[in-house]
Order: structure tokens, then C-alpha cells, then sequence
């Protein structure tokens, strides 16, 4: 059990050594030699090695598994929702499931969890679900922990569904990692890629480790059910189909189930994170070149112009010059806008697995170097204090503003 | 109050790059930082003790290499520290190390008498999966918030917090033991003075064993991880689109010109 490297196949090229996010591979008399002490099994170095001459055994058998794992069948959607509206990352999710649940063969549920939102439930059958489990009570208007993860538990133990899929929001990492460890379940979060393997029906997540430097492809072969989270605008929206039946299933609890040590006082709106980054078609972002808080009046400027929204690096964020609502990145938001602006950006890996997705992104940046400008589809190797005020006289001539 | 702060030594993931021929990660040289919002949370633990007096007890799970975490925690002044490292944890996954690490603490509870506060950072900078933290306090059975900026104030053993929100914070009340998992938002993590480094310096790190902490060898490692990682390979190097040369008029003229169609 372990890991080890085949001697006779290893040729001493130090690839792995240079790898290795641990550094705990070092090349002695030509062969590389792994220190346990550093080693933390991730595997990045089996990858790495052209000689196929490390060899990582995961073949251990799991000594306790789900029992009658055959048994548990549906493809799940936490459905999460806030003020009563279903947020649209559960759609999002929806059309993904029904795609894993068609290559399942087997169907596609959502689970409504607050009070006074039947109604919503139609919405997410015309989006794909063939079933939505409501349970509607007061007590479970507003989430806390203890209460959704005690029903999310019951509901799981009773219908057995084989994957069950949530939000990487807020409340979804939070409740889904509870949820996880309460019913022995692997949960992999953050995932940008979701597929079954034909041969074993498992389901293969992928997603960014190490700031999104490498991708890792997870799977939970023992345990059930398999579950994952994935973020906001990564998967497309489904289309709605206004006809499409299915069935609403309304579970009651006795009240003792939503019991909560923790109390939600209040909640609190800020101005400033209204301006939702993630659900706006333009962007504007800014990223250290440019050089101060007060230099962000720009890009707000071309933003308005546009009809945009602000974001901003996670080194401005840390600065203090851009508060965390606008942080786009690995520990930012996820965004998928038609266009984006990434201004005095360098674009490090955690910033560009934020918004690599955008359909145009247009980069401005003094050093020609700068990463940026590998994935820009227009690239621009300039002063953002030249180029940007000409892009507003622009944008304002032929947007007639 | 005991307070005690789970924190990870992790590989300092900005100075990482790809290699553009072999595609495959290079380092140069490789810098192991504590978890950067673990320093938020070894902070805010210290504040809390300034507070309302007490310990704070910093456990980590790793190498022995990761006793440097530890002093480095002790340096800005933590109490005590605690190294949790064993062969059977490696290749643990969240569920395995989120066992390990409750099973530290129900030890550190037994040999201090009792723990009030545990703190975690938001999510480690490596498997950035944010859900150690959660899984530490349904194993232990204690309430969570997560993603706290802000402990307004504890009394009577119940502390009242905000928790960050997409739209902006919730205000959370909970009783003691609780765990919390921070954000930067709740404070800024101090430099160690010249007299922390020295108590760090000469400070005794604990280690314990899985034996010492009675863990359940089912529960350990790969064994014990329900995730099992299939393939690790580097994302498609990206291809660039157009270059755009020119005086800024011009090229803004060009940009203006191609997003016509998405703007208007």
C-alpha cells in the first residue's frame, strides 16, 4: 500500500521532484526517492513522470462502505433558496443531473427545503426534475445548519438517491459538507466537470486543487451517495420546458427535526453587495496595476458606460481598495460574462479559474509577459490609464451616451 | 475559555507555475506558509484570550515538517501546540481528516478540562474545499457557523456572530462549544513580536500518534476516505487570441468595433 518508485523504470529526469507541491521527492545517485514524511499521496507526480515509473497503490479496500450500494438510484438537486426565490445555480444544476441521470437511466429529483414555496416547485420540474420533494415549514424559512442537515439526512436515509448535487454557495458548502460527514458520504466540492464512467456508473468529478494549478479527477467508489458541489455559472442554464410534467411530493417532519442550537437573529443587506458580479453580462476588473483605490473610478466609469459591473483581483481585495463582494477568483466568485474587461490584471491561475469561462475577455496590461494575455481573446499591451478613458470617449460615442 | 485553532501547512501556491513544455507544475524551491486564512482564525483565537483570559492550543494535521507551523502560531501567541502525525493519515480526504483532527480535539478536551471556541480558516489554499471545518463539528456534535466575519461578543456562554452571505452577513447567535470558520474580514493577523519568536523558539511541540488519540483505524487515511483521487492532470495550456497593436485610440477603436454585437 503506498507509493513507490520503480527503480528500473526511473531515469532521474527530476520532472517530479520539480512537481511535487510538497517537495518531497529529491534524486539521489539518479533515482528519485520519496520522503514519507512529506508525502501526501496526491498522486501529482505519477502524472508527471514520463516513465511511468512511479507506481501509487490505491487498491486498498475499503473496509467499511455504504451497504446494498446498488440499491441507491436518482440523481439529486439541493434546490437552495433564498427569500423564498430559488436561486438559479439549482437550475443550473438541474440540467446537469438530468444528463447524469440519463446516462444513469435512472430519474431526477430536486429537494425544496422553506416555508410558503410550493409553488417554485413547477419551475424546477420544467427545468428537468421529474420530482421535487417539498418541506415546507416556518421553521425552515431561513437556513441553519442543524435543521437542513437534519432533513436533508432523513430524506436521503428514506428515498437513497445515488448522487445528490448542491450549490457551492454559501449555505451550500456549509450544509452539504454536514450533510456529508453525518451519513459517511464523499463529498467533493468546487467541481467544474461532472460525468459518468460507462463502465463502473460512477460518477467522475473534476476539479481545480493547489489555486486551480492542476485539476483532479475524484470519485467515491464505496460510499453513497456521491456528492458534490459545483459553483454558480460553471454549468449552463437548461432550458425551461413550460409543458413538462412531474411530480410534487410534500414530506412532513415531526418539529423535534428542526431543532437549532444556533439562532438567526437578523439578516443584513449590504448596498455594496447588491452589485452582484456573478450575474452580470459585462465586467470591468482590476487588478493591482491599478495602483489605488482611487484609480477604480475608472473602470466604475466604464463599467456604467457599458453597463457593467466592478470586479476586481484578489490582491486588490487584500489591499482594501475593493471590498470582497467583487473579488473574482479561486476564493472570489465564479463569473461567466459575455465579456471581460481584466484591467492592470496579470492573471495568476487563481484569478483566471475565476473567469476563464467568459465568452470575450480583453486584457490590458504594461508587461507583455503577463499571463493575462495567454487566454485573452483581445490583448492589449498598453498603460489601463491610456486605454481605458479611450475606451469610454468610445463606448460613449457609439452608445450615443 | 480554552480556544483551540486548527490550522494546515500548505505548499505557497502563488509561486507556483506551469512548466509550458512538459506541462507539468514547477516550483522553485518549495515554500511551505501556514493556511493563509488560518491566520485569521490563530488571530482572531489570540484576541479572544486577551479577552476573556484562558489558553489557546494550536493543532495541526501533517508531516513533522509542520511543527514550524505550529511554533510560527505559537509566535504570535498561541499557547500551546499540538502535531497530529502518523503514516496511517496520509492520503486521508476531508471525511478521514476531519475524524483525525475531532479526535485531537476530544483529547485536547479531556487533558485541558473542556474547549469553548474551535477556529478554522475558511478553506486550505491547496484543496481549497472548505469543509474540514464542518466536518470537525459534526463529528463532534458541537454547532457551526461558518464564514464569520465578525464575533461580536460572547457571554454567558453564548457567543453572537456575523456570518458572511452573498448579499451581505446574517447575525447568528449560538451556545458554547461552538466551531467557527473565518473569513479576512474578521480581523488583520499580527506580526510576531521579538518575545513570541523566542517562546516559539523554545517551545515543546506535542505530537500525537492515532494510538494516542484511540482513533478508529477504519476511520484513517486512504482507508478511511471515502474520495478517492482518480487522475491529477494539468488544466490545457490556453491558447491566446489577438494581440492588439496601436496607439490607445486605435486599439480602443478596434475593441469598440468588436464588441458591437455583445454590448449594444
Amino acid at each position: 500500500m503506498g507509493i513507490q518508485v520503480i527503480t528500473e523504470k526511473c531515469t532521474g529526469c527530476t520532472v517530479c521532484v520539480k512537481t511535487c507541491p510538497f517537495g518531497a521527492i529529491t534524486v539521489i545517485n539518479k533515482k528519485a526517492v520519496i520522503d514519507f514524511n512529506k508525502c501526501t499521496l496526491c498522486g501529482a507526480c505519477v502524472s508527471a513522470c514520463k516513465f511511468n515509473a512511479i507506481f501509487l497503490d490505491k487498491s486498498q479496500s475499503q473496509i467499511k462502505g455504504t451497504p446494498d450500494i446498488s440499491s441507491y438510484k436518482g440523481v439529486w438537486v439541493f434546490a437552495e433558496q433564498k427569500k423564498g426565490k430559488v436561486q438559479s445555480v439549482a437550475f443550473e444544476l438541474i440540467g446537469k443531473a438530468s444528463e447524469l441521470a440519463a446516462k444513469l437511466k435512472t430519474h431526477t429529483a430536486a429537494v425544496l427545503l422553506g416555508h410558503d414555496i410550493e409553488h417554485q416547485a413547477q419551475e424546477l420540474i420544467c427545468a428537468g426534475a421529474d420530482t421535487v420533494y417539498v418541506v415546507d415549514y416556518p421553521q425552515l424559512a431561513s437556513f441553519q445548519d442543524e435543521p437542513y442537515t437534519n432533513v436533508l439526512v432523513k430524506l436521503i436515509a428514506k428515498y437513497k438517491p445515488e448522487i445528490v448535487l448542491s450549490g457551492a454557495t454559501f449555505i451550500g458548502r456549509s450544509l452539504i459538507s454536514r450533510v456529508a460527514i453525518k451519513i459517511n458520504a464523499g463529498l467533493t466540492a468546487d467541481c467544474t466537470g461532472l460525468d459518468i464512467d460507462h463502465e463502473k456508473k460512477l460518477l467522475l468529478q473534476t476539479r481545480p486543487a493547489f489555486g486551480g494549478n492542476i485539476m483532479a479527477t475524484i470519485v467515491t467508489p464505496n460510499h453513497r451517495p456521491q456528492m458534490s458541489t459545483v459553483r454558480h455559472k460553471v454549468m449552463p442554464q437548461p432550458p425551461l420546458d413550460k409543458n413538462r410534467k412531474g411530480k410534487i411530493v410534500k414530506e412532513t417532519f415531526p418539529l423535534e427535526c428542526f431543532a437549532s442550537r444556533s439562532k438567526l437573529l437578523d439578516v443584513v443587506e449590504e448596498v455594496e453587495s447588491l452589485v452582484n458580479i456573478a450575474e452580470a453580462d459585462i465586467i470591468v476588473s482590476g487588478g493591482r496595476g491599478m495602483g489605488g483605490h482611487e484609480n477604480f473610478k475608472l473602470l466604475e466609469e466604464l463599467a456604467q458606460v457599458v453597463g457593467g459591473a466592478v470586479g476586481a483581483s484578489r490582491a486588490v481585495v487584500d489591499a482594501g481598495w475593493m471590498p470582497y463582494s467583487h473579488q473574482v477568483g479561486q476564493t472570489g466568485r465564479t463569473v461567466a460574462p459575455k465579456v471581460y474587461f481584466a484591467c492592470g490584471i496579470s492573471g495568476q491561475i487563481q484569478h483566471l479559474v475565476g473567469m476563464q469561462s467568459s465568452k470575450t475577455i480583453i486584457a490590458i496590461n504594461k508587461d507583455p509577459d503577463a499571463p493575462i494575455f495567454k487566454i485573452a481573446t483581445y490583448g492589449i499591451v498598453g498603460d489601463v490609464f491610456q486605454v481605458v478613458p479611450e475606451l469610454i470617449k468610445k463606448f460613449k460615442e457609439k452608445l450615443k451616451k | 475559555m480554552n480556544i483551540i485553532v486548527c490550522i494546515k501547512q500548505v505548499p505557497e501556491t502563488t509561486e507556483v507555475r506551469i512548466n509550458p513544455e512538459t506541462n507539468t507544475l514547477i516550483r522553485d524551491g518549495v515554500k511551505s506558509i501556514i493556511n493563509p486564512f488560518d491566520m485569521y482564525a490563530i488571530e482572531e483565537g489570540v484576541r479572544l484570550k486577551e479577552k476573556f483570559g484562558g489558553k489557546v492550543i494550536v493543532v495541526t494535521m501533517g508531516p513533522p515538517q509542520a511543527e514550524s507551523a505550529l511554533k510560527e502560531a505559537i509566535a504570535m501567541g498561541a499557547d500551546e501546540g499540538i502535531l497530529v502525525s502518523d503514516r496511517a493519515f496520509a492520503g486521508s480526504d476531508t471525511w478521514a481528516t476531519s475524524y483525525t483532527l475531532s479526535s485531537a480535539i476530544k483529547k485536547i478536551g479531556k487533558e485541558f478540562g473542556s474547549y469553548d471556541v474551535v477556529l478554522c480558516g475558511k478553506q486550505a489554499s491547496d484543496g481549497d474545499t472548505a469543509q474540514v471545518g464542518p466536518g470537525i463539528s459534526t463529528h463532534l456534535d458541537i454547532p457551526q457557523v461558518t464564514y464569520v466575519k465578525k464575533i461580536e461578543e460572547i457571554k454567558d456562554s453564548i457567543a453572537r456572530v456575523e456570518r458572511m452571505t452573498e448579499e451581505g452577513f446574517d447575525i447568528v447567535e449560538v451556545p458554547l462549544p461552538v466551531l467557527f470558520t473565518v473569513v479576512k474580514e474578521i480581523n488583520e493577523p499580527r506580526i510576531p513580536s521579538l518575545k513570541g519568536m523566542m517562546r516559539a523558539k523554545s517551545a515543546k511541540i506535542v505530537t500525537w500518534s492515532a494510538k494516542d488519540m484511540n482513533c478508529d483505524p477504519d476511520n484513517l487515511g486512504l482507508n478511511g476516505s471515502p474520495t478517492k483521487v482518480v487522475k491529477i492532470f494539468t488544466p490545457p495550456p490556453k491558447i491566446g487570441g489577438q494581440i492588439l497593436q496601436g496607439e490607445p485610440e486605435v486599439v480602443a477603436g478596434k475593441i469598440v468595433a468588436f464588441l458591437k454585437d455583445d454590448i449594444l
